[in-house]
């Protein structure tokens, strides 16, 4: 039976990075789910609930119950808005019914790998790239989520693709949110670490599975005059060998 | 907000962190350094804990000791405080730095003294005690050979463990050369051999020795205090009159939990199964003893400590043993380095705690965080750092002192999220006028509404569609 998939696409991945989303309904299409896209989302309310206005996130996260309040499964392809639903809804949301509702929904929001690996225990999803890829990991997915493991067996097992080792490929990208604007020549100097560390590999493509963090290195990268690409996990997940 | 407008993010020290920030992050030799000696941290650290039959359980164990501490604290200080009594030495209880230096300056003023040996302790810098020690003409000497060299230099600790940590071997030797004996080279062996020749006159000339305490021990009514350089125990044991000076924090129950973090501090702090030197001290010499010094006082330093106490949110801040190893993670404090804090305790307790103990000026350094959570997987008692960093965050807000501009912007992005009409619509058209702009070449300069993105990196992608539009055309083809 057909697993029925409700998509959660970050309000930035919507507006700047679509492709990460449409790459994500191919995946998910291609194990076999049925993919909705219920269009009343907006933002989860991250921005807002990490920069302490807590009472503009609160209507997000309201909203959003409301939104996904039938889905039985709700899939991500970002480890950090997926962290928002799970870890930070229910402290932000007042003790009682809207609680237990976060809470609950939180436990059936994934993030994309979370979701292949762990729940539709697809570690194969019949994926091509014959490229020299090296994997960066996300802070929330990595610490919120405890995502460690998942994102490399699915890249493991892509056809072709060649996995490279960065060094500290677990120190933070310097993204953060509000802090790369608020905070730039910090955000910008751990940017750069993090390009110099993909450029000692000599990888053709820095992978992750937070857009936004490779929105971030992409600039960084970008404004080096970097050879490496970034590429959103989902992306490479979707591509397959040309059929003749 | 304050009457005279912005307090906030353009406090003083903010406007001073952000300048030394983009200066320190663009200092390549910095960065070297610093690279260089996490790294050699970062392998010591693992090794330490693979020494430990299950890590994580240790952790588990000193987050409950500190946790039982500290919501005990009123009943293990007295306990603390009546053993010492009872041994004939002295507890001072210190609402802020003002009393505390206060006390310290009387004793040694009483005493005639002239010169103070000090062993390593961040409180003491905290309570600017060697300042004041200086204003009633004593002169004060730092004996950790870190402090000693930053001393030299009238700089702060760098970081609360390994305080010149940003200096390499060749800037130190040129700064002994200047200040100690000119035909030095820059080998440490020699390095520290001149410094061990100047303070051991130092030892032996002080009639007070300063020292911190890592643990106050009060079932034994005990200070606990671990060090590598056998400075501390001649601070503690020569001089006639011995001071230590602790935040009310320190305190364990038990003798016993030593077992678990003396281990667990020295491997955090600096990779080691145990420091070298692990101490306690009890009491002044008792007669028949060989050493130890005449007098012994103990300072208990409040200075905004039971402010956190009475949080029940944040009161876990309390638990650091101060090991500096969310420093050593910290990606933030590995590129703006220590002395870019402007605060006693830098990187991420120290952002975490500044706004508590300072007030609203440090607020500032709650934001400047990636919240990646690196300090809070490494921290051995189990602080759940970025999480109150979060906190702090939102007390700043709720309390009305964000920026006007923030206030105004997440008002506007609360309207625009919870219509997703005005949400499309706003998404659309500012990805068009970006695109507009940014074919003009106008991308990164003052009329670029994404300036403060776009200035630093290469313009964000501005698709011509969104995912939604593309999903509704795409739905309606399949209809």
């Amino acid at each position: 039976m057909a697993r029925r998939v409700s998509l959660f696409v970050p309000c930035f991945v919507d507006q700047l990075l679509p492709e990460v989303a449409v790459d994500t309904v191919t995946v998910l299409r291609r194990i076999g789910c049925e993919v909705s896209f219920p269009e009343d989302q907006t933002c989860c309310g991250q921005p807002a609930f990490n920069s302490g206005f807590w009472d503009e996130a609160r209507p997000c996260a309201e909203r959003f119950l409301r939104v996904f309040k039938d889905a039985e499964t709700v899939v991500c392809p970002s480890g950090s808005c997926t962290t928002m639903v799970r870890i930070f809804y229910p402290e932000l949301l007042p003790s009682g019914p809207q609680r237990t509702e976060a809470t609950a929904l939180g436990q059936r929001t994934f993030e994309l790998s979370e979701f292949l690996v762990k729940v539709a225990g697809a570690t194969d999803v019949g994926a091509s790239f014959p490229h020299r890829v090296t994997y960066h990991a996300s802070c929330h997915g990595l610490r919120e989520l405890n995502l460690r493991d998942e994102p490399l067996q699915l890249l493991r097992q892509v056809r072709g693709l060649k996995l490279v080792e960065m060094l500290r490929a677990e120190e933070c990208c310097g993204f953060g949110g509000t802090f790369a604007t608020k905070f730039g020549s910090i955000s910008e100097a751990m940017g750069i670490s993090k390009a110099e560390s993909v450029a000692v590999t000599g990888a053709e493509f820095i992978t992750a599975i937070d857009p936004s963090c490779l929105m971030h290195v992409q600039g960084i990268m970008g404004k080096r005059g970097d050879r490496a690409q970034t590429i959103h996990l989902a992306s490479i997940l979707a591509r397959q060998k040309a059929q003749p | 907000m304050s009457a005279s407008g912005t307090r906030d993010a353009t406090s003083r020290p903010a406007q001073r962190f952000l300048r030394d920030a983009a200066a320190k992050s663009a200092d390549l030799m910095h960065r070297e350094i610093i690279v260089k000696n996490m790294e050699s941290y970062d392998a010591a650290h693992l090794r330490g804990r693979a020494r430990f039959k299950d890590w994580e359980a240790a952790r588990a164990r000193c987050q409950a000791i500190k946790r039982e501490a500290v919501d005990h604290l009123d009943q293990y200080l007295l306990q603390f405080e009546s053993k010492v009594i009872s041994r004939g030495g002295h507890v001072f209880w210190a609402e802020d730095a003002e009393q505390a230096c206060a006390y310290i300056c009387g004793v040694a003023l009483r005493n005639g003294v002239k010169t103070v040996v000090k062993s390593k302790s961040m409180v003491t810098e905290e309570i600017e005690l060697s300042a004041e020690l200086e204003k009633n003409g004593i002169k004060a000497w730092e004996t950790d050979l870190g402090e000693y060299i930053v001393q030299l230099r009238h700089e702060p600790p760098y970081h609360i463990v390994t305080p010149a940590m940003h200096l390499n071997r060749k800037q130190i030797g040129d700064l002994f050369r200047e200040q100690l004996e000119p035909g030095l080279s820059d080998d440490p062996v020699e390095l520290m051999a001149a410094a061990r020749r100047k303070l051991r006159q130092a030892f032996f000339l002080a009639e007070m020795g300063i020292s911190g305490a890592n643990f106050i021990v009060a079932d034994a009514g005990a200070i606990a205090i671990s060090t590598n350089e056998g400075n501390g125990r001649l601070c503690t044991s020569v001089p006639r009159i011995h001071v230590a000076v602790t935040g009310i924090e320190k305190v364990i129950p038990r003798m016993a939990d030593l077992a678990t973090l003396w281990p667990v501090l020295a491997t955090s702090g600096t990779g080691q199964p145990i420091t070298t030197y692990s101490t306690l001290i009890g009491g002044p010499r008792r007669p028949g003893e060989a050493d130890g010094p005449e007098e012994f006082h103990v300072v208990l330093v409040d200075n905004g400590r039971s402010r956190l106490l009475a949080n029940a949110e944040e009161r876990e801040v309390l638990h650091c043993i101060r090991c500096g190893a969310c420093l050593n993670a910290c990606p933030v404090y590995r590129h703006i380095g220590g002395h870019t804090y402007g605060t006693i305790y830098p990187g991420p307790i120290g952002s975490v705690l500044t706004p508590h103990l300072r007030g609203e000026e440090f607020a500032h350094l709650s934001s400047a965080s990636s919240l990646c959570g690196a300090c809070t997987s490494v921290c051995p008692v189990r602080i759940d750092l970025h999480h109150h960093l979060l906190h702090n965050r939102r007390d700043f807000v709720q309390a009305g002192d964000a920026k006007p501009g923030d206030r105004w912007k997440f008002r506007m992005f609360r309207r625009v999220m919870q219509s997703p009409r005005l949400y499309s619509l706003g998404g659309g058209m500012a990805r068009f006028g970006l695109r507009v702009l940014y074919a003009l070449g106008l991308a990164g300069t003052a009329l670029d509404p994404l300036r403060a993105w776009n200035r630093r990196r290469s313009p964000v992608p501005l698709p011509k569609k969104s995912f939604r539009s593309r999903w509704r055309s795409e739905s309606k083809q399949g209809s």
